[in-house]
């Protein structure tokens, strides 16, 4: 008994220690700055810190900005790899083995490292500073093909083979029988993405120039670097602001989440 | 098919550029290193708004955060054939900007009798880093000197007059060692003096402390560093010593993005900054704040600093004009003065220090005019070919000896011969 | 079957056209690019043969940065995906405030590393940042965490930490959940130890989820650089500079195109490297059909 007595003090303290930049994010953002150094249960509250971050910087733009590109990014997603990952599941062809290595080349080397070459296609195709081209790279995943290959190759073949005797079409089995069986995948493949997107910084900092195809991150980093030194208050206060749906979704479907995880492939 | 459906529909996103790029000859874009939204955001978005009522021409500003990252975004922008017709960016970048063959010359955009006229009504000390192979390649505008921010209390406290603020090393040191204070268990509390030395910034602060030497570190073609010249190691070595011998400021490196609140916390009596931080630190402090000149090995020397309008090449004809226009338009004393008082970057102008508002600005605050008082003794800022890599050499150096890895002498050596190397293709001529 | 072969690849095409483009097609174009001079001005690049390898060798900033992101790796690798397995493993068993604890591990991958960064610049502030007021309470020194080169990586690590296991955990924490109840019942009944059913039972069945958390930890190690563009830029010193850091810095504030090139197909190389590793030790006892 003590020992679990002992582990779960042990769970305590790692959530304690895990939980601190959120928590510092919390007391910061609803604090003046003078409070922001200095930690006192008596600390007058304040909301002002909510709007002064919110006209400092069009976060409502960026917000706007990265919820396309992870939109784009995840509709792209699920329609690309959904028929690639029924062909490698279920068809046989010529070449299929050594395509799928091809594929899964791209599991070990993110597009990320390849920004350099990746800037000089975006500029030759002139797409340089669009949502779009933050998104492109990342278009074809390898990863989304996997999950979706493994979840596919469960599904009894005897639904497939009933759907093509009705007569529909192969893209109407892949839409009607496979879809909707790998729905946990997708649902852990989107949350996956979701997140990867939401945080992405680097290529994204690289790529966009302006304030109409900044997303979050990189208008946060632009945020905060100035002349005049860091402001906590309105750093935790937009930073609160922007990750707050997520959070949210995040606390609501959590169980759901975890759940669909279970279900799909990734394990 | 309804994947086929959305398929065709994410592509149609993606290829669609997300913003049209619609640029007639009446809008012109202005990459400017400041945070998007900051209190100086609404300043220069003020601007370019009675720009646009003044002329037609509408200014769109990208504020693209610091100094570094915005030369890297307008280069990289223009090299793939897009990006500003006009930036504010380091006034240093002249050499590099020039060699890469992007930028146009005032003189090349054609500049009239009054146009000299309106070039050389800027202050000598900020057109150093304009001129290049006889020609004018940027004016100043958003200018800073670096400067001391003390605060007065702890300067009373330490048994200090806090209206004098010491002029040389030994009297800066002799004051800093009363400022330092410390707990009953020997931890420093408060820091007598904190300079940055973090990357982007350590070789600007080094730039005064070199000057205060009595040294100049680079030659004005931008092609030869002088860094292990015993001047140079003279005050590298007094940087290190005040953070291992006088122990009034803490060993290793020091953030310029947290040096404001050092100051407003009370864990530094005084800070090396810009000017620009001005407004910034009178609006937050508790304290009565006193602003002053550097000290110097023997008196006050500083280092000018901030960014300046550059004019690049790939704009049409239209877009240059439009772009001077903007130029000349930020650079009316009125306007100078105004974005003086501010934000306390320094009027670039003498004759923005003669309109009446400025005057009574003056008058009120005389800290404002500390920056200013103090150019004369101003040296520019290290500016080479090749300026990123110089100054990162530079910069890397001075962390080594500052957090005890090399001697000044190594470091200055090292660094020396690094940027040699960096040098070397562009010494010939 | 030809018309079915067909078939096939007009499904694949897509997601091959997009993998090829922007992952497989600059990867060669890299290699490429390697073998010629950076273009300046109106000069452009020559062909120079291994001349950007040889001076690549000449480069104390590569070396220093390959130094640190091994160090690097070898430290956030194996601490994250352990720890993550440890909280997965906590938070499966119940006990009071368990959600609470979860939705705390759960905050790394709400919170964009770049907001985060700036907070853990506050924590790691000298005097009266957050582990300073700590410390000092505790009765320790002060400490100038990221200014000090011998304090600075690992600083970084430990964000990178923070980062990675609270992710990671989600996955092990997925795959514990699906484990069928019955088989710790036997166990229990069986009176096997809980370490020995750890090691006989839960870990073989966790192997896939390890191979998977693996591959990703090795990949972020050598790609997630928000945190040091925010809080060090690659100081004190290169004390945390980091491979794609400088390659990052190379091409992007340089402009040196050909040796940013030459340091990504070095890089590309580790990964090939590792990759091949990971296959070989962890994929052979992992069953993935």
């Amino acid at each position: 008994m003590s020992t679990r007595r002992l582990e779960m003090i042990g769970a305590w303290v790692l959530g304690l220690l895990w939980v601190m930049p959120l928590a510092y994010a919390i007391w910061t953002a609803f604090h003046g700055s003078a409070y922001a150094t200095h930690f006192s249960l008596t600390a007058p509250l304040t909301l002002i810190n909510f709007p002064h971050a919110w006209d400092a910087a069009p976060f409502a733009r960026y917000f706007l900005n990265t919820m396309i590109l992870v939109a784009v990014v995840l509709v792209a997603q699920f329609a690309l790899c959904t028929p690639a990952a029924y062909a490698f599941a279920r068809m046989e062809f010529r070449g299929r083995d050594t395509v799928f290595a091809i594929v899964l080349l791209q599991l070990m080397v993110a597009p990320d490292v390849l920004l350099v070459a990746n800037y000089r296609t975006m500029a030759q195709m002139g797409v340089v500073d669009t949502i779009g081209a933050i998104a492109l790279p990342y278009l074809g995943s390898a990863f989304g093909i996997f999950l979706l290959r493994q979840t596919f190759r469960q599904v009894p073949q005897e639904l497939d083979d009933a759907a093509r005797l009705e007569g529909s079409s192969l893209l109407g089995r892949i839409w009607r029988v496979y879809v909707p069986l790998a729905r946990p995948t997708y649902l852990a493949y989107g949350l996956v993405a979701v997140s990867y997107h939401w945080n992405n910084f680097l290529w994204p900092l690289v790529i966009t120039n302006s304030v109409s195809t900044r997303p979050l991150t990189v208008g946060l980093s632009v945020f905060a670097s100035t002349d005049q030194g860091i402001d906590w208050t309105i750093i935790t206060a937009a930073t609160l602001m922007t990750s707050g749906p997520l959070l949210l979704a995040f606390l609501l479907f959590q169980r759901q989440f975890v759940a669909s995880f279970m279900r799909a492939g990734i394990r | 098919m309804l994947t086929r459906r959305t398929l065709l529909a994410a592509s149609a996103v993606v290829a669609a550029p997300t913003i049209v790029r619609a640029q007639t000859t009446k809008a012109i874009t202005l990459y400017y290193p400041i945070a998007v939204g900051g209190p100086l955001a609404a300043i220069i978005d003020g601007y370019c708004k009675d720009f646009a009522t003044a002329s037609g021409i509408t200014v769109t500003p990208v504020y693209a955060g610091s100094y570094v990252e915005t030369v890297a975004k307008a280069v990289t922008a223009i090299k793939a054939g897009e990006g500003p017709h006009i930036a504010v960016v380091g006034a240093t970048e002249i050499h590099a900007l020039v060699d890469m063959d992007i930028l146009v010359s005032l003189n090349e955009m054609g500049l009239d009798a009054e146009g000299q006229k309106w070039v050389d009504g800027f202050y000598p000390a900020f057109m150093a880093n304009s001129r290049k192979n006889d020609k004018t390649w940027s004016v100043p505008f958003q200018r800073s000197t670096a400067i001391g921010y003390y605060n007065k209390t702890a300067f009373a406290e330490a048994g200090l007059d806090p209206e004098k603020f010491p002029t040389t090393w030994d009297g800066l040191v002799e004051a800093g060692k009363k400022l330092v204070k410390a707990d009953a268990s020997g931890r420093t509390t408060r820091w007598g003096f904190k300079l940055a030395a973090d990357v982007g910034n350590a070789q600007w602060t080094f730039g005064a402390l070199a000057n205060q030497a009595g040294h100049v570190l680079m030659n004005q073609a931008g092609t030869e560093v002088y860094f292990n010249a015993p001047k140079a190691i003279e005050a590298l070595n007094f940087w290190r010593a005040l953070a291992y011998d006088h122990k009034i400021t803490p060993q290793g490196v020091t953030n310029w993005g947290t040096l404001p609140s050092d100051l407003l916390e009370g864990n530094s009596a005084i800070i090396q900054s810009t000017t620009g931080n001005l407004t910034n630190l009178r609006d937050k402090a508790s304290f009565p704040l006193g602003v002053a000149g550097l000290a110097g090995k023997e008196g006050v020397r500083t280092v000018v600093g901030g960014g300046n309008l550059y004019f690049f090449k790939h704009a049409s004809e239209a877009e240059r004009k439009a772009s001077m226009a903007f130029a000349r338009f930020l650079s009316t004393p009125e306007r100078a003065a105004d974005w003086c008082m501010r934000t306390g970057y320094i009027a670039t102008r003498p004759d923005a220090w003669e309109t009446p508002a400025l005057k009574a600005y003056v008058e009120k605050f005389p800290a404002a005019n500390v920056a200013r008082s103090y150019l004369p003794v101003a040296t520019g800022e290290i500016s080479t070919f090749e300026n990123q890599r110089v100054q990162l050499a530079l910069t890397n150096n001075i962390q080594a000896c500052l957090s005890g890895a090399k001697t000044p002498a190594q470091a200055m050596e090292d660094a020396q011969s690094e940027a040699d190397r960096i040098l070397k293709p562009f010494k010939k001529a | 079957m030809r018309g079915d072969a067909l078939k096939a690849w007009a499904l694949i095409l897509p997601s091959l056209v997009m993998l090829v483009a922007f992952t497989h097609w600059p990867a060669v174009a890299t290699l490429w690019d390697s073998l010629y001079s950076t273009p300046r001005g109106s000069r452009p690049g020559i062909f120079v043969g291994a001349d950007n390898y040889l001076d690549l060798l000449d480069d104390p900033v590569f070396f220093t940065a390959l130094r640190n992101n091994a160090y690097y790796a070898l430290v956030t690798i194996p601490a994250s995906v352990l720890l993550s397995l440890v909280m997965a493993l906590s938070v499966n068993a119940k006990f009071p405030g368990r959600a609470l604890v979860r939705m705390a591990y759960f905050t790394p991958t709400i919170l964009p590393m770049i907001a985060v960064a700036n907070i853990w610049l506050f924590f790691f502030t000298p005097d009266y940042g957050l582990f300073d007021q700590i410390m000092g309470g505790l009765g320790f020194g002060r400490h100038n965490w990221l200014g000090d080169s011998a304090t600075a990586l690992p600083a970084m690590m430990l964000v990178a930490v923070w980062k990675e296991a609270g992710f990671f955990m989600i996955f092990y924490l997925a795959a514990l959940q699906s484990m069928p109840p019955d088989l710790a019942e036997v166990a229990r009944i069986e009176g096997s130890s809980r370490w020995n059913f750890f090691r006989r039972v839960t870990w073989p069945l966790l192997m896939p989820t390890t191979l998977f958390v693996c591959v990703n930890a090795v990949i972020n190690a050598f790609r997630l650089i928000d945190h040091i563009v925010v809080m060090t830029r690659g100081g004190p010193n290169n004390a945390t500079n980091l491979l794609l850091y400088h390659i990052y810095e190379t091409g992007f504030r340089f402009w040196d195109t050909a040796a940013a090139a030459t340091m990504t197909v070095a890089l590309l190389a580790i990964l090939g490297a590792l990759a091949a590793l990971q296959f070989g030790v962890l994929g052979r006892r992992t069953h993935y059909r």
